[in-house]
């Protein structure tokens, strides 16, 4: 029957268009591979003094590049600190014990992310290890405290209020060390 | 007391409407398995509900796209964030704007179709006809009708997101100059698996709504040709408020 044949071949172009936009849809919009869970991957925390915004999801990078993802934070009461585990990638096995980790801000109002800067011990974390070495987030609100104190102090002087703001934004993550 | 009565009565006749959608469905399910064999009768109502139903979900797609391509750039633009339209305009779509939108315009393209065609069955004896004959409605009429729109469903709504993101995409831009790399790169880092996820649950959730009212309201018509126009227009009007309902409920519930 032709009018079947063209209802069959409708309907199945239909559903094939269909797939295929889901398809294009789930490989195409999204950073597909870490954030599917379904690769090996290994979990590491650090403690910081304060993360910032920092949420469950946002990625892990060293040197620029996503190595892995936040995926837990939670709260500890013994020495009040945040404990955040990142889950990182099997493929990244060789990060030094005493790598650093620290906050960063995806642009100037964008979201944070955790940066690792390896180190030069010869062993390397493995799931369950601890980062010791963490720098906490650079929280905009602090340092507009630091510069006012500052600008106030310096205000008798004029060249040191004129420095101030140049060495607020180059350098950040020293200023709440 | 009249009042409280004639809420209670109220009440009573929305639980005993439920119901019976409810036992609608478990007699659909029922008979689903041995429907499935007349695979060739899913197929005519795919290509009813799904193919036919195609080019007004392109058409509504693009120009949803355009708009929130031309929306979000001018308010992205304040912020000088614009670089961010590729991840707004995909993370609306994909969430929102795609299974919403696109339940809205099924219901009223093939919600429509199925409940008027099955009430005009009704109208005309051809159900009855059909029992008289030994051959179970539900299972040679309505069940293939509604296997057929829940299929259709999800995938008009992935068509829709993707031709809503290529909307976009064509204002922000080809006509307003966003960076391509960024707008693609942002995107891909800012959606993440869930966020697909959501918008395929929401899609089949509404599908199934929709279709559920479309073959209730029609199955259930009064057999005559105001009757026929009101289950119509009962269909749009119902489905519009439960899809929006269970939008909410969703939403509420993936957050």
């Amino acid at each position: 029957m032709p009018k079947s044949k063209t209802l069959n071949l409708g309907a199945g172009s239909f559903v094939a268009l269909g797939f295929a936009a889901l398809l294009f849809l789930t490989t195409q919009t999204t950073s597909h591979g870490i954030s599917f869970g379904s690769n090996p991957h290994y979990d590491v925390t650090a403690k910081f003094d304060n993360i910032g915004d920092l949420k469950v999801g946002s990625p892990v990078s060293m040197a620029g590049v996503e190595i892995g993802r936040v995926v837990k934070i939670d709260f500890d009461t013994q020495d009040y600190k945040a404990v955040v585990k990142m889950s990182i990638n099997d493929k990244y096995n060789q990060l030094p014990t005493d790598s650093d980790a620290s906050i960063y801000t995806q642009g100037l109002l964008g979201g944070k992310f955790v940066g690792l800067t390896p180190g030069g011990a010869e062993t390397y974390l493995k799931n369950g290890s601890t980062i010791d070495f963490t720098q906490s987030a650079f929280v905009l609100e602090n340092l507009i405290g630091q510069f006012l104190a500052n600008s106030a102090k310096s205000s008798s002087s004029s060249s040191g209020a004129a420095d101030a703001p140049g060495a607020g934004p180059a350098s950040p993550t020293e200023k709440t060390k | 007391m009249s009042l409280i009565n004639d809420v209670r009565r109220n009440f009573v006749e929305a639980l005993e409407e439920l119901g019976a959608v409810a036992r609608f469905l478990v007699r659909m399910i029922v008979v689903t398995p041995s429907a499935l064999l007349r695979f060739d009768l899913i197929v005519q109502q795919i290509f009813n509900s799904g193919a036919l139903s195609l080019v007004i979900i392109m058409l509504a797609g693009l120009f949803v796209g355009m708009v929130l391509g031309l929306q979000g750039f001018t308010v992205l633009q304040r912020f000088g964030s614009e670089d961010s339209l590729g991840v707004a305009a995909a993370i609306g779509l994909l969430k929102e704007l795609g299974p919403v939108i696109t339940a809205l315009l099924f219901a009223g393209r093939a919600g429509t179709a199925l409940a008027s065609e099955l009430g005009l069955m009704r109208a005309t004896d051809q159900l009855s006809a059909m029992e008289m004959m030994a051959v179970d409605p539900i299972k040679r009429v309505v069940v293939p009708r509604f296997l057929g729109a829940v299929i259709s469903m999800p995938l008009l709504a992935a068509i829709f997101s993707l031709i809503g993101l290529y909307g976009a995409q064509l204002i922000g831009v080809q006509i307003m100059g966003v960076d391509s790399g960024s707008f693609w790169s942002q995107m891909r880092a800012g959606v993440s698996f869930s966020d697909i996820y959501e918008g395929l649950v929401k899609s089949v959730v509404f599908g199934i709504a929709c279709s559920l009212i479309a073959v209730y309201e029609g199955y259930y018509a009064v057999p005559t040709a105001a009757g026929v126009g009101r289950a119509t227009t009962r269909t749009v009007v119902t489905s519009a408020v439960v899809i929006l309902f269970f939008d909410y409920l969703l939403t509420s519930v993936f957050l």
